[in-house]
């Protein structure tokens, strides 16, 4: 786990596939440009539909696909971000990799890492997973410069919509690369031999 | 009993917006253990900058303000009801005015009551007090820590547990494994002990309740928590499961009595925003 020697980069969106390639494990990366929210609604619904682009209202294509569920306030000047901090993204580990392969995302943002399938469509696909700040709700929404677009507000409700954000600098760390690697699964087998042995199991 | 609505109102102000210093203080103490230049060490300054900002902006520090649960305790004479009906109006002005996240889903029609309010929501627990003064402790538990807590029977042949202290130390260690970094550590931890299922869950969350300065004023408790915190962080899951030396700020055990042939353990785990906020009136 060579987190120590990580180095920051700048994404601007959306990336290639190229792009991705140069993304590895330990890599902390500050995104610009659009992303776009989706949780458990709107993951389950992108899956089972398989919508083609002219039906959703913004690109998706060498995009980031963010696991949160806003605080968003209504006024006069239009949406106001209050809070906006990552969501469990395990939960969606389901529909993930469908949504990679059928709407040619670039990353897919969220907190706590991911599953095997998630992982091999990754590499598949040439997209990584990014690790954002859990719990950072505030200083994650002043990175949104603006909310430029939401859909399925009405339906879904103002947590599971998708809203289009405008990000400058927002900060995340990869730890799922394009390359097979996952973080995730190297920290839960250290820690699972750290936990036989305080445990006292055997093989 | 307008002035209780107002105060309940100013609790879920400070719960939302403002960490408590003691776990505040932890996250600090964290800070200084994680190596230079690492991604949790870049992380926590940026949850300690976070912190900062949601208390200066009076906003929630996390976009997930949970499922409120209640505490309180009352002397003789109060009225359940009452209390509840102003925690519940209460409520639906917070969730306006803070602004909080509506997270109340009804199970059969999937429809958000858009006011964090519905069937049983917020939890509230009753309590009567031989004191002279109502206390008010509200929780703000998010759904990411709630979703990893587990409940055990002893004895546990999987684990090798036993009836026995020894036996709850490997149930708070594997419920930690199995957690990993989902539920946004470093974890503030409560384990409750005791002889029926319903009454360990919620003893277990009373124990997040307690300040992390707090010592078990049971010997053999106080000992076993502070083992059990270096074990749980020497299993290298690290601040936002990122890797690293803080796994979980404080383990806190509450116990009660058992039946013969039962003995259940429930481990809770906050994220590292234990979001507590206390009310004291007195009469």
């Amino acid at each position: 786990m060579q987190t120590s020697e990580s180095k920051t980069l700048t994404i601007n969106l959306p990336m290639t596939r190229e792009d991705v390639s140069f993304l590895h494990v330990g890599d902390m990366v500050l995104l610009s440009g659009h992303i776009v929210t989706a949780r458990d609604k709107a993951h389950q619904f992108l899956a089972s539909e398989r919508l083609p682009e002219e039906k959703i209202p913004f690109s998706l294509k060498g995009g980031v696909i963010y696991h949160c569920g806003p605080i968003v306030k209504q006024t006069a000047a239009g949406f106001n971000l209050i809070a906006g901090g990552p969501t469990t993204s395990m939960r969606l580990e389901m529909y993930e990799h469908r949504i990679i392969s059928y709407y040619g995302i670039r990353a897919v943002m969220g907190k706590g890492g991911m599953g095997g399938q998630t992982l091999d469509a990754l590499k598949k696909k040439g997209c990584v997973y990014l690790h954002a700040i859990g719990g950072a709700a505030v200083y994650l929404a002043d990175r949104v410069k603006k909310v430029a677009g939401v859909w399925k507000l009405e339906e879904f409700g103002m947590t599971e919509a998708m809203w289009l954000l405008d990000v400058k600098d927002f900060p995340a760390v990869v730890t799922m690369d394009a390359h097979g690697r996952s973080l995730h699964e190297e920290i839960d087998k250290k820690s699972y031999s750290t936990f036989k042995k305080l445990v006292g199991l055997r093989d | 009993m307008r002035n209780l609505r107002d105060a309940i109102l100013e609790l879920y102000r400070d719960a939302a917006t403002s960490l408590p210093a003691d776990v505040e203080a932890g996250l600090r103490r964290s800070l200084a253990k994680e190596e230079r230049g690492s991604a949790q060490r870049s992380a926590l300054l940026k949850i300690l900058e976070n912190v900062k900002m949601a208390r200066y902006t009076s906003r929630p520090m996390c976009q997930d303000t949970g499922v409120p649960l209640f505490f309180v305790r009352m002397p003789a004479g109060f009225s359940a009801l009452k209390i509840r009906d102003e925690i519940v109006r209460a409520t639906r002005i917070a969730t306006k005015k803070i602004p909080l996240r509506p997270n109340a889903v009804d199970i059969l029609t999937e429809k958000n009551s858009g006011d964090n309010t519905g069937t049983n929501f917020p939890v509230i627990y009753f309590e009567e007090t031989a004191g002279k003064q109502l206390t008010i402790d509200l929780m703000l538990k998010g759904a990411g820590s709630e979703n990893i807590g587990q409940l055990y029977k002893l004895p546990l042949r999987e684990l090798n547990a036993g009836r026995d202290m020894d036996g709850v130390r490997k149930c708070v260690l594997d419920a930690v494994y199995k957690a990993q970094g989902r539920g946004c550590p470093p974890y503030v931890i409560g384990v409750g002990i005791g002889a029926s299922r319903d009454q360990v869950t919620r003893l277990s969350k009373e124990q997040l309740l307690r300040s992390l300065d707090d010592k078990n004023a049971l010997r053999t408790l106080y000992n076993t928590e502070r083992n059990l915190l270096s074990e749980v962080n020497r299993l290298g899951i690290g601040p936002l499961g990122l890797g690293g030396k803080t796994t979980a700020l404080s383990v806190r055990i509450g116990v009660n009595h058992r039946h013969p042939a039962t003995y259940f353990v429930d481990v809770s785990m906050s994220c590292w925003a234990d979001r507590r906020a206390s009310l004291l009136i007195k009469i």
